[in-house]
């Protein structure tokens, strides 16, 4: 085959098999967003992605479908979300300086021990830390989700932003150094304001997780009136008929929308991420 | 570098790093050193402690020496679980990492809209462990739901995929596979560290498509593969929220989606056995220490590091 051949039909069958490719994959996720417009006895006649008429009741059914309504479990999952990011962006941050930047005694062992960290289960350590939580009396609140990231226990991050401050001219620091700033000057007005990009990969990663995260906020909220958003759904779910799915699946897309939102903004900070560090 | 690397670099020893500065690390550190011994190494330890202990959280822990981890030898309940997450890594990982592989492998060689197929293909990795997921595959694999309307339309009867035991399983397999994209995101980035100029050297040399892959890629692709590989397995075996959600956290029907996750979160939150919850715990993470020693070690006889 000669080149100009080649060219001429195997991109547009590459692109024709990707395509379809993507397609087969989204059209579970179109297909939900079409169903949560659709009634009920609808959704599973026509394996189509237009509804016949747009029947917003769903999502007003589903709203109010428990006590409290959709919006508290909304709000508690975006408290948790913001208390998370602003824990990681700290704790992390700061760890990251001290193994990119400072010299200290047992730094190799330490540094270590942190990357090892990274592939801990949480189920290894969620029955004492359970046991220590409620004991201080933290069950149903949000702080057994949140402390962790104020303590820098998402060692990915700690690792991501360690990556990142090596990758910055030391002459800076040391030109800091010169001018008699110490390290905490450094690390603030310095190393801080460059490392943005690593600041916003974790925020945007920290965001989707914690939205996502399931296990421990089953075990820790209890209370319907704390239930974030994925606990309240699957409690919706399990307590509905099988004939409300146009509503189960409509507080299912508003339960994504937030995720799909911060992709968009976030994709260039995702796809890096994940291409330096590996991410889940 | 990725993590795997560094440390490897630890093990084989650098430079020597001289100590000063060692307040300030202290005070920079203070978060995570807290961090590590209430959050991380304590519970651990203690999760050790529990093992050989009877507890429910409301008595004081009643040491009972090693009943728990006799008790895993003789749970029929828990062997089964072991029996289904076997299952679910070792057949979720490698179809999984094949499709990174494939679809990278497509993606790669300045095609035009590359940005805009990665974004569609990472996009299941964001939302595949939301519940909101796991609700839409209970629908997608239901009795009525889209895979039989889809395969009807073919002519071909469905069945419930979810409700029958012999099935249930692969609906999560599935689930996996369809968020290869993470794993395809990394594959991308280390296609393009290999260099242009090897592929050109074999191609005077006449070297075929698949010489060239097998030759070059491959190998140069090998550090990356065995990342992802031991990156994917480590997370599936800690897979939860979907079994969780399709079987209304039963791990039903008949066990078929009990992940051992699961049994623990069972063992430890519903019936409240802490003390063997704590030992199913360790043993979950002896298995995957297991599973990522044997990695490293099988790593010497295929990966290729050209350093």
């Amino acid at each position: 085959m000669t080149t100009e051949l080649r060219r001429r039909l195997v991109v547009p069958a590459k692109h024709a098999g990707l395509v379809l490719i993507g397609f087969v994959m989204l059209y579970p996720v179109l297909w939900m967003v079409a169903g949560s417009l659709r009634p009920g006895d609808e959704i599973f006649r026509s394996p189509g992605l237009v509804p016949e008429t747009l029947h917003t009741q769903n999502y007003t059914e589903g709203w109010n479908a428990l006590t409290p309504s959709f919006g508290t479990y909304l709000v508690n999952s975006a408290v948790l979300v913001l208390g998370c990011i602003v824990g990681n962006l700290v704790s992390c941050s700061m760890a990251a300086y001290a193994f990119a930047r400072l010299h200290f005694t047992g730094k190799r062992w330490w540094f270590g021990i942190m990357l090892g960290t990274i592939m801990l289960p949480i189920h290894v350590i969620i029955v004492p830390q359970y046991v220590l939580f409620s004991n201080i009396g933290w069950v149903n609140t949000f702080l057994p989700l949140i402390v962790p990231k104020i303590l820098a226990t998402d060692a990915f991050f700690v690792f991501l932003m360690v990556q990142f401050i090596r990758g910055l001219p030391r002459e800076l620091d040391e030109a800091a150094r010169i001018d008699g700033c110490g390290h905490p000057r450094i690390f603030l007005r310095i190393v801080l304001p460059l490392m943005t990009p690593a600041l916003a990969t974790t925020t945007i990663f920290t965001f989707i997780w914690t939205w996502n995260d399931f296990f421990s906020q089953l075990i820790y909220l209890t209370d319907p009136e704390m239930y974030t958003v994925p606990v309240a759904l699957r409690s919706f779910v399990d307590s509905t008929v099988a004939t409300s799915w146009g509503s189960q699946f409509a507080m299912s897309v508003v339960s994504l929308v937030p995720i799909f939102l911060a992709f968009l903004v976030g994709q260039r900070y995702l796809v890096k991420g994940i291409a330096t560090t590996g991410g889940k | 570098m990725s993590a795997l690397d560094e440390l490897r670099q630890l093990r084989r020893g650098g430079a020597q790093v001289r100590s000063r500065d060692n307040r300030a690390a202290f005070w920079f550190l203070a978060p995570w050193f807290a961090g590590l011994v209430f959050i991380t190494i304590g519970p651990v330890l203690a999760s050790f402690g529990l093992g050989f202990t009877k507890y429910n959280l409301i008595q004081p822990p009643r040491f009972i020496g090693l009943d728990n981890f006799a008790r895993i030898l003789t749970d029929e309940r828990l062997h089964n679980a072991l029996g289904v997450t076997f299952t679910y890594v070792l057949v979720s990982v490698p179809l999984q990492l094949a499709c990174a592989l494939g679809v990278a492998l497509l993606l790669d060689k300045g095609l035009r809209g590359l940005a805009f197929y990665r974004s569609a293909f990472y996009l299941p990795s964001l939302l595949g462990s939301s519940v909101a997921i796991a609700v839409l595959w209970t629908q997608v694999f239901g009795t009525e739901g889209l895979v039989n309307r889809v395969l009807g339309l073919f002519g071909v009867e469905g069945r419930g995929w979810i409700s029958d035991p012999d099935t249930a399983l692969s609906t999560l397999i599935v689930l996996n596979v369809w968020t290869f994209g993470s794993p395809m995101i990394i594959f991308l980035a280390g296609l393009r560290q290999i260099p242009v100029v090897y592929y050109e050297a074999a191609a005077i040399d006449g070297a075929s498509r698949w010489a060239r892959f097998r030759r070059i890629t491959l190998p140069l692709l090998s550090p990356i593969l065995f990342f992802n590989l031991v990156l994917q397995i480590i997370h599936a075996f800690q897979s939860f929220t979907q079994a969780f959600v399709v079987s209304g956290g039963t791990g039903g029907p008949s066990d078929s989606t009990m992940f051992y996750t699961l049994y623990l979160y069972q063992q430890g939150f519903s019936r409240f056995d802490m003390g063997y919850a704590s030992a199913l715990a360790w043993f979950l993470l002896l298995i995957i220490a297991a599973f990522t020693a044997i990695n490293f070690w099988a790593a010497r006889y295929w990966v290729f590091y050209d350093d």
